[in-house]
């Protein structure tokens, strides 16, 4: 308990850090007294003279860009706690379960065929949390299918089969109803791409993080109750069904909003719980606020190498996620080695 | 048992329970009730529907016939909160991977008390140290799921359920996985708790001391009623497939089930 508060202290430090590297660095790299300055501006009229060009790129772009990365983050790192801890399985992601593959199915299909206009990102999100839904669906009925419990390889498994699938009804309706200009953006911007987030992204993925997590917390009991599996979560007086729909639903949501925003970003959900896992245990009152904090912090730091590794280009963030979250995918199948 | 009890106050009780799976019944028309305080045995070779009829009694199967009554409430009306607050369930094979500890493996049987408005306190500490000297793991709380031998694990789990604090207590098989000395003091425990308790056995020398005894032979209720009443050499031929007959122990005079095929 004692070591709680330096540690979680430490994390918001950090995390302060962070954003401010994050709104720092890039082609034009601002100080921290100008930014500090034009958020002064900003938030009380503290009328600083600042660079008008250094207060657009703060104010328009770097910060809702940073934050809606710290949102993003912590909101795929709390729906990988979730899944992992539903499905009894440590490989368990929102991006290796599908449910950003069938999200980026969703949001496509909308945003080709369906309304435009003021209501586009909103009703983007909800393409894509129809998506999401319809993706985990397939993956439950085929991991059921193939007769095996969740608690092993099959889900996953399933997981891939139907990432593939919705990866390529993503490709056959862009092929068919793209413009050339049209797919070239939905392409860049399926690999994970924060370049175009303004200030109405921050307005959308921020409240749905911290709704996220809030349910995440609230039923943090029952996610510890499933540590022995459904039947054990049910004699500890858990409603299993119930809680397994909200709490899906609320992945399924959070990962379809955050995909709408930035695309299909992988392997969040995987490294920072896991890595959390390790450091604090498994217990939920811990896990879940350290994971959002981790995700958030992971993020932001994959978006500044994005912008940073190849001078005067971005590379797609969730590339970057995907360089160091497929390395520890394979760690934890190493160590995983000998068990069921 | 010397006091005489009805059926109207057995905390435990089925009519008709019956499951059907794949067209076949795994449990057919089974009429039981445990009594206030007894250990209630079940017996019958493998796949006769014991875990079956275990998982129906505490509500985690849903019967396709029959009903259960758990403290005089139907099982099926009862949230699963409330029925976790009076009847706790030690499964056979329940694992995970997670690193958790011991402590806060026993601490999880507090779920169905805590809110948030009953957070967990003082009391909830004092209730799972006794859990954990109950099930004699007190000198593992430290320990990591995974560090455990299979036995440690079975007293963990007795020890979760006990955390629970229910009245009603049903085990499943909970001798496997141990070593004869801890077979013969877990059930020696189990049966000193002032529970009602209803224990799923495989060794039939073991089921001998329960207070009473039922038979289960492919998912019917063959027999129910006092051990050496129930396990006699036609039921053992019959249900099991064994010739056995009753020795007598020359040291304590206990009656010993000897079996040849």
């Amino acid at each position: 308990m004692s070591r709680l508060l330096p540690l979680s202290l430490f994390a918001l430090l950090a995390l302060c850090l962070a954003m401010l590297a994050g709104i720092a660095i890039g082609e034009t790299r601002v100080g921290a007294e100008a930014i500090w300055q034009v958020l002064a501006n900003q938030l009380w009229q503290a009328g600083h003279a600042v660079d008008p060009i250094d207060a657009g790129i703060v104010w328009n772009y770097r910060l809702p860009r940073t934050l809606v990365a710290a949102a993003c983050g912590a909101g795929l790192a709390t729906c990988g706690v979730i899944l992992q801890a539903l499905l009894r399985n440590p490989l368990a992601e929102p991006y290796l379960l599908g449910l950003s593959a069938g999200a980026s199915t969703g949001a496509v299909a909308v945003g080709l065929f369906g309304l435009g206009g003021a209501v586009l990102s909103l009703s983007l999100s909800a393409g894509a949390f129809i998506g999401a839904l319809a993706a985990f669906a397939l993956v439950l009925l085929l991991s059921r299918a193939s007769g095996s419990r969740h608690d092993n390889a099959q889900v996953i498994l399933a997981g891939i089969a139907g990432s593939q699938l919705f990866n390529a009804l993503t490709a056959f309706l862009i092929t068919k109803s793209a413009t050339a200009e049209q797919a070239r953006g939905i392409l860049f911007w399926l690999l994970g791409n924060l370049s175009g987030v303004r200030w109405p992204s921050v307005w959308l993925a921020v409240p749905v993080a911290l709704f996220g997590l809030a349910i995440c917390l609230w039923q943090r009991r029952a996610l510890d109750a499933f540590t022995f599996g459904a039947d054990s979560a049910a004699s500890l007086g858990v409603p299993v069904r119930r809680t397994q729909l909200l709490l899906i639903s609320c992945a399924a949501l959070v990962t379809a909003v955050m995909v709408s925003i930035v695309g299909a970003i992988g392997f969040v959900g995987l490294v920072i719980p896991h890595a959390l896992r390790l450091l604090l245990g498994p217990g939920h009152s811990r896990l879940l606020p350290a994971s959002a904090l981790g995700g958030a912090l992971f993020l932001i730091v994959a978006d500044i190498l994005s912008r940073t590794l190849i001078a005067g280009q971005v590379i797609p963030v969730g590339v970057v996620t995907a360089l160091i979250g497929a390395p520890v995918f394979a760690l934890i199948l190493i160590s995983r080695r000998g068990r069921p | 048992m010397t006091v005489m009890t009805t059926i109207a106050d057995a905390p435990l009780t089925c009519r008709g329970l019956g499951l059907r799976l794949g067209g076949r019944d795994v449990l057919q028309g089974v009429d039981l009730s445990v009594m206030p305080g007894e250990t209630l045995g079940v017996v019958g070779p493998n796949g006769s529907g014991k875990s079956t009829l275990l998982k129906l009694l505490a509500g985690l199967r849903t019967p396709s016939s029959g009903s259960v009554r758990l403290l005089g409430e139907a099982l099926e009306r009862l949230p699963r909160r409330h029925i976790a607050q009076r009847l706790a369930l030690v499964e056979q094979q329940a694992d995970t991977l997670d690193a958790i500890s011991v402590y806060d493996a026993v601490a999880l049987g507090r779920t169905p008390w805590l809110s948030a408005l009953a957070p967990f306190g003082k009391e909830d500490r004092a209730i799972i140290e006794q859990a954990l000297a109950d099930a004699d793991a007190s000198h593992l709380r430290r320990r990591l799921w995974g560090e455990l031998s299979g036995g440690e694990r079975q007293r963990v789990h007795i020890a979760r359920a006990l955390a629970q604090r229910p009245q009603v207590l049903l085990l499943d098989e909970p001798t496997n996985h141990l070593d004869i000395q801890h077979q013969l003091g877990l059930l020696r425990q189990v049966q000193a708790l002032p529970l009602t308790t209803l224990v799923a056995l495989h060794d039939l020398n073991q089921a001998l001391t329960c207070d009473r005894l039922a038979v289960l032979d492919q998912g019917r209720l063959v027999a129910l009623g006092k051990p050496e009443v129930v396990l006699t050499p036609e039921r053992l031929l019959g249900t099991f497939g064994v010739q056995g007959h009753y020795l007598v122990d020359p040291y304590d005079g206990a009656r010993v089930l000897r079996f040849r095929t």
